[in-house]
């Protein structure tokens, strides 16, 4: 299993890696590898130019803005994951990436890479569409943004226009009683999930739920929201009961996929269970607080 | 193209299409062999060589990338000639494998936890070596050679701050 | 000293061969780089079966590095189809396919270029006409014959033969109860890390193909030769490759032929390493794909009398050895039980999958689970414990040798004491309670029994019984040794190992029968030229074989030892006492010869020696099989392994009821291989196997679409064990020695694998029975068992 030739470019600057990108359409953006180098060697992938964007040390931080946490494209899983502000301010994130892979892909895979890729298993992407994280890119010498929610379009395919590099990804911050919940369920321990749950927890003063936001991965093109189910149990002290019927009724008319790891049906009546579980969790580590 | 790598400390330089991963190059123009390729997708780990003293796949990096970074290959980790590092022999010790192919990578990512942890847990060891697929041994004696290895090392002597 | 009085044997010694691998200098084939070595890339049909209409191969030649483009149309003209066991001449097995490709990743041509990338870069141009044809995926369809994977056959039956050994249909009459069940085996294979590659070097003035592969094959250089036309004396395969697992799987013989001719062919020397995706679709190294139709008779005791099992084997493609598989599990038919009567129905046939090889057991895992889950749904029927069935129904350790009803003698065992020992250990109501308290907290938690045999010593008499045109009664191993000049030992073996630690097992046997260190003997393996004949490590078969062979060899020294000694010293041959390298006056021990000496005169003194004896201290052996060495008689009853070993499983798992995973909790198993030489290396050997067996029963699966592709192609979907899925296992020890062996041993290289499977799937078996749910088909997938429980909940 040997890549297709390719030419290998490592710019200097993230507006040098935009413009080899615009100049190629067969060019692809090359960051840990994990996941391109494996559809390159099997020949899925066969790019004219690889640019190469793991040096670029500008694009590799992790930075608190107001109200939020910024992570730059080429942060390496393991960086984030043992991360003092993530864990801090992001700690949905801190529970999550642990799930990503092996600790030797984490140490070589990257945050915007995990985005950009769009695989619907992918634990980052479904962080993102929880959090409303807001993903950057550069295209053409200026900088736009999208919200998550709109940036996944497909299986694999995001809104990231031709010729534009992800340079990264914005997390807002819940401050107050918050607590996270993180829930996946596989064949063994590191693969792909066959459905995934994410949850965030707000308690107001009165121990409800002040802000609830659910994700669910895995079980779909890219991660959703279950936002019935975030609307009917804001404001509530989300006794197990309501949330296991709102999650249910929220999760009753998806589409799951099916696929020789998992049935539709699997996924869909797990994944109701998975998000049950998130919200536990996220409740329980609310009160603690 | 023309690349310099830093391979277990020396500097070496080798003619490369960017196409040709760390792994292959490591094997056919380093004549480095230990490293093993077994699935070349990066699943199965018996790729596994240092990078910058952490784990990685060698498989799933080309070698181009690799320029600027320290790389240990189990060539690296061995003594000298006939000898064994503590790792090593501890994996003898156990018996801690049997066709041998998936070794290096395991004594590699051991070193690596190792360095890291030297009091590792059972469940530490499991995790860090997760990542690496062992078809022979069902990985018991190999858990107890990284234990056995990190209790030896512990009671080697370690040098203690000087008094000033 | 053991308890046995060995100094060598049974002790911890390490494995000599670990200090190789530890620093990576194994000497594995994709190691070897021959000078001018040329790489193969294969081009594979993506169609599950079609008609070859044309090749385009100009584009390919035109590319750099490019020097030949071999199709199926050549090769045929120029080899012989490779071997298979049956008699099926319509059904041709060729490397490359011949005008008719039969399944989705069959190899049809083949790319010689400079490097491996530049080949397959070729291979992408190679322009391929192909007729879609009909295709049939599923045994039971292919049973009934609508679509046929080789016309010229006639249908697509290799073998359906029928057996029935006793009373079966007097004792199924006179039973009060009678029991189905259908248990299918899924599609697994033993995976190694290492994928097959071989390098072939025709020299055409020595008229030598030299062979390095990662080979497990019996008749590997036989094979070879036949279906390249040249003398098998001109085939030299170098047995000093370190194979990188193998678990049957690495045969091979494909590759070889194909690499073989295009050396001789091309003159350089031609190398293929499979990269995964060749490998797992058309390395031809799939496993067994087998469903099973039994029926027992039996009485309100639960005491079986009679079964009938129909064992129906989805072979894929093409006929290698892979439908023997369907015999050896004929020498433990009745697994450990006291079964009296059994019919039992072979069915093998092709489809339009992956071509099925030799894999750890070769069939006998999966009949275990057969013949464990019916012990568990008797147990269930009648209201009785699993274990009480069991016990019940097992062999006693009275009625050794205890000869089965298709013909097997078992040796030796203590089936019921090695149980014992395992509850001893870990008292059985101490586990139920433990699984009652989960069950109390609302999981599902069952406890899995599964007492399995594993038949060693490979007198694969399954040959003739599916075959009667094959005679083969001898199956062979051997051992040299010489001492040199100053006195050092060195032994020959003469097969590849895949990790076994058969260096270590040499060593040990020679320096326990010479009362020396065994680090002290060298052992070394010298090609297929220089050996003497070695059926390969098949059948668990080599501590038996190889150990024997090299204790008759070391013992043959020891007498040509003790001939010199006594004839120096002057007395009787049998005053002469042997001890540790000297010989001495039983008499008087003071007057003795030391190993030097002896040394010195069978090397230097020829007047010192024995009348007529050869100079020198070289002594070979070269071993049959012990037992058996008569064909099958008239009912299809014959001998076949020699040893029987023992091992009972003892799981206790748990599942959440919402996800459906299986999760182990305790896992103890009961293992009697007699005795152990290296008591590392089976250990090892069983952990091992205990790992395989949890990937073939709840993670491995070699899934094919309903348009006949193979949908687990990479280690992306074909799933592993790490080291989270292989739980701790504590063994529990037992040694009945063999009577049949120098020295009480028995095989263990399939333990585990054997049982585990079974043991695993009786395990949730008992946790989901309280919801009126069973499953009998392997693997036992997560959704699959996750969507069972929903649906049996929401009917409650």
């Amino acid at each position: 299993m040997k890549a297709a030739p390719f030419e290998y470019s490592r710019p200097a600057d993230l507006d040098e890696a935009c413009a080899l990108l615009a100049q190629d359409d067969s060019a692809r953006v090359i960051a840990g590898g994990q996941t391109l180098v494996p559809m390159m060697v099997m020949r899925l992938a066969r790019p004219t130019r690889l640019i190469d964007i793991n040096r670029i040390a500008a694009l590799s931080y992790i930075r608190a803005e107001d109200d939020a946490v910024r992570v730059g494209a080429t942060t390496r899983q393991c960086v984030a994951e043992k991360d003092a502000t993530v864990a801090k301010s992001i700690p949905l994130l801190a529970k999550a990436i642990p799930n990503i892979g092996h600790a030797a892909t984490r140490a070589r895979g990257t945050v915007g890479g995990s985005l950009a890729n769009a695989d619907p298993a992918s634990e980052l992407t479904l962080c993102a569409i929880t959090l409303d994280a807001v993903i950057e890119y550069r295209a053409d010498g200026a900088t736009d943004e999208v919200p998550a929610r709109d940036f996944y379009i497909g299986p694999m395919i995001t809104a990231l226009p031709a010729g534009a590099i992800l340079s990264s990804v914005r997390f807002p911050v819940w401050r107050g009683k918050v607590g996270v919940g993180f829930h996946e369920i596989n064949a063994r321990t590191s693969d792909f999930a066959f459905v995934s749950a994410a949850a965030q927890v707000e308690l107001g003063d009165d121990g409800k739920a002040k802000r609830i936001a659910i994700g669910v991965g895995a079980a779909t093109d890219f991660p959703i929201r279950l936002d019935s189910a975030e609307e009917q149990l804001t404001g509530s002290t989300l006794d197990e009961n309501s949330v296991r019927e709102a999650v249910r009724g929220a999760l009753a008319d998806v589409e799951t996929l099916s696929d020789l790891h998992a049935s539709a049906e699997y996924r869909r009546r797990v994944a109701a269970d998975l998000a049950v579980r998130a919200v536990r969790d996220a409740l329980a580590m609310a009160q603690g607080h | 193209m023309r690349i310099e790598l830093d391979i277990n400390g020396s500097k070496r330089e080798v003619e490369v299409e960017p196409r040709t991963t760390l792994l292959d190059c490591l094997r056919d123009n380093l004549a480095l062999t230990g490293a093993h390729a077994g699935c070349e997708h990066g699943v199965c780990g018996a790729c596994t060589v240092l990078f910058d003293g952490i784990a990685v796949r060698a498989c799933l990096m080309f070698a181009v990338q690799a320029q600027g970074s320290k790389i240990t290959t189990i060539e690296g980790v061995t003594p000298g000639p006939g000898e064994l590092s503590p790792v090593q022999d501890a994996f003898c010790e156990t018996h801690g494998m049997q066709c041998g192919y998936c070794t290096p990578a395991m004594i590699l990512t051991a070193h690596a936890l190792l360095a890291n942890n030297p009091e590792p847990t059972r469940e530490d060891i499991v995790e860090a070596i997760s990542g690496n697929i062992c078809r022979c041994t069902g990985y018991a004696q190999i858990v107890e050679a990284i234990a056995l290895a990190a209790e030896r090392m512990r009671g080697t002597n370690r040098p203690t701050e000087l008094q000033t | 000293m053991t308890e046995a009085g060995h100094r060598f044997v049974s002790t911890d010694r390490r494995v000599r061969e670990d200090r190789r691998f530890v620093v990576g200098k194994g000497r594995y084939v994709a190691d070897i780089a021959l000078p001018n070595a040329k790489h193969v890339a294969l081009v594979t049909c993506p169609y599950p079966a079609a008609r070859i209409v044309s090749i385009d191969k100009s584009a390919a030649l035109a590319m750099p590095g490019v020097h030949y483009v071999l199709d199926g149309d050549e090769l045929a003209g120029a080899t012989l189809p490779l071997m298979t066991g049956l008699e099926t001449p319509n059904v041709p097995r060729r490397p490359l396919a011949h005008e008719v490709a039969r399944y989705s990743g069959e190899w049809v041509v083949a790319v010689v270029a400079d490097t491996r990338a530049l080949a397959e870069d070729a291979a992408e141009a190679v322009e391929i006409d192909y007729e879609p044809l009909p295709f049939v995926l599923d045994a039971e369809e292919a049973l009934e014959g609508k679509v046929l994977v080789h016309e010229a056959h006639g249908s697509n039956v290799l073998l359906d033969k029928t057996f029935t050994w006793g009373e079966v249909d007097k004792d199924f009459a006179a039973a009060p109860r009678k029991l189905k069940l259908r248990v299918k085996w899924g599609r697994s294979s033993t995976v190694p890390i290492e994928t097959f590659g071989v390098v072939s070097s025709w020299d055409p003035w020595r008229e030598i193909l030299d062979v390095y592969a990662s080979i497990q094959m019996p008749r590997y250089a036989d094979q070879i030769g036949i279906a390249l036309k040249i003398p098998v004396s001109s085939v030299r395969v170098h047995h000093d490759v370190d194979v990188g697992g193998s678990y049957g799987v690495k045969r091979g013989i494909k590759h070889t032929v194909l690499t073989g001719y295009l050396s001789r062919r091309l003159g350089f020397p031609v190398r293929l390493i499979e990269d995964r995706l060749e490998n797992m679709r058309g390395g031809d190294a799939h496993g067994p794909e087998r469903l099973f139709d039994v029926e027992v008779a039996y009485d309100d005791e639960g005491i079986v009398s009679s079964m009938k099992m129909r064992a129906l084997e989805n072979v894929g493609a093409y006929a290698g050895r892979s439908p023997f598989q369907l015999g050896k599990p004929v020498g433990a038919i009745v697994g450990p039980y006291r079964i009296k009567s059994v019919q039992y129905r072979a069915v093998a046939v092709v489809t339009n999958k992956t071509t099925q090889e030799a894999v750890r057991g070769f069939g006998q895992a999966p009949t275990n689970v057969a013949l464990e889950r019916t012990m568990d749904e008797i147990a269930s029927v009648l209201g009785l414990d699993p274990l009480e069935v069991r016990r019940r129904n097992l062999i006693r350790a009275g009625d050794f040798p205890y000869t089965i009803p298709s013909g097997t003698t078992y040796d030796s065992g203590d089936y019921q004491l090695v149980i014992d020992k395992v509850f001893k250990h870990t008292p059985y109501e101490e586990l139920k309670k433990e699984r009652d308290a989960l069950r109390a907290k609302g999981l599902l938690a069952g406890i899995g029994l599964a007492a399995a045999l594993e038949p060693s010593g490979g007198n694969a008499m399954f040959e003739a019984l599916l075959n009667p045109k094959i005679t083969t009664t001898t199956f062979m191993d051997s051992c040299r040794i010489n001492v040199d000049g100053v006195g050092c030992i060195t032994a020959t073996m003469h097969t590849t190992s895949s990790g076994q630690g058969h260096e270590t097992l040499v060593g040990t046997v020679i320096g326990e029968v010479l009362g020396l260190d065994p680090d002290l003997v060298r052992v070394t393996r010298p090609d297929s030229l220089n050996s003497l004949p070695s059926g390969t490590p098949v059948g668990s078969r080599m501590a038996i074989m190889l150990g024997g062979a090299a204790f008759h060899a070391a013992n043959k020294l020891k007498d040509k030892l003790l001939a010199i000694g006594a004839h120096d010293l002057g007395i009787p041959r049998e005053r002469a006492v042997y001890e540790r390298g000297d010989v001495y006056d039983r008499g008087n021990p003071e007057h003795r010869r030391a190993w030097a000496d002896l040394v010195q005169i069978a090397y230097r003194n020829y007047h010192r020696m024995p009348a007529d004896m050869e100079p020198g201290l070289a002594t070979s052996h070269v071993m049959q099989v012990p037992t058996g060495g008569k064909l099958p008689d008239a009912d299809g009853r014959v001998q076949m392994y020699p040893c029987t070993s023992f091992e009972f499983h003892l799981i206790l798992v748990k599942i959440d009821p919402a996800l459906g995973r299986p999760e182990i909790v305790k896992y103890r198993v009961g293992h009697d291989c007699g005795v152990m030489i290296n008591p590392k290396i089976v250990r090892g050997m069983t952990m091992g196997g205990i790992a395989h067996g949890i990937g073939a029963a709840l993670l491995e699966e070699f899934a094919y679409d309903g348009e006949g592709q193979l949908m687990a192609q990479s280690f992306m979907d074909y799933l592993l064990p790490s080291s989270h899925e292989v739980p701790a296992v504590e063994i529990i020890h037992h040694c009945t020695p063999s009577p049949n062996t120098v020295l009480g041993q028995k095989g263990s290289g399939e333990s585990g694998y054997l049982g585990a499977p079974a043991g695993i799937a009786n395990a949730i078996n008992d946790a989901i029975r309280p919801l009126g749910i069973s499953v009998n088909t392997l693997p036992i997938r997560i959704s699959t068992l996750g969507d069972m429980i929903a649906a049996a909940q929401e009917k409650k």
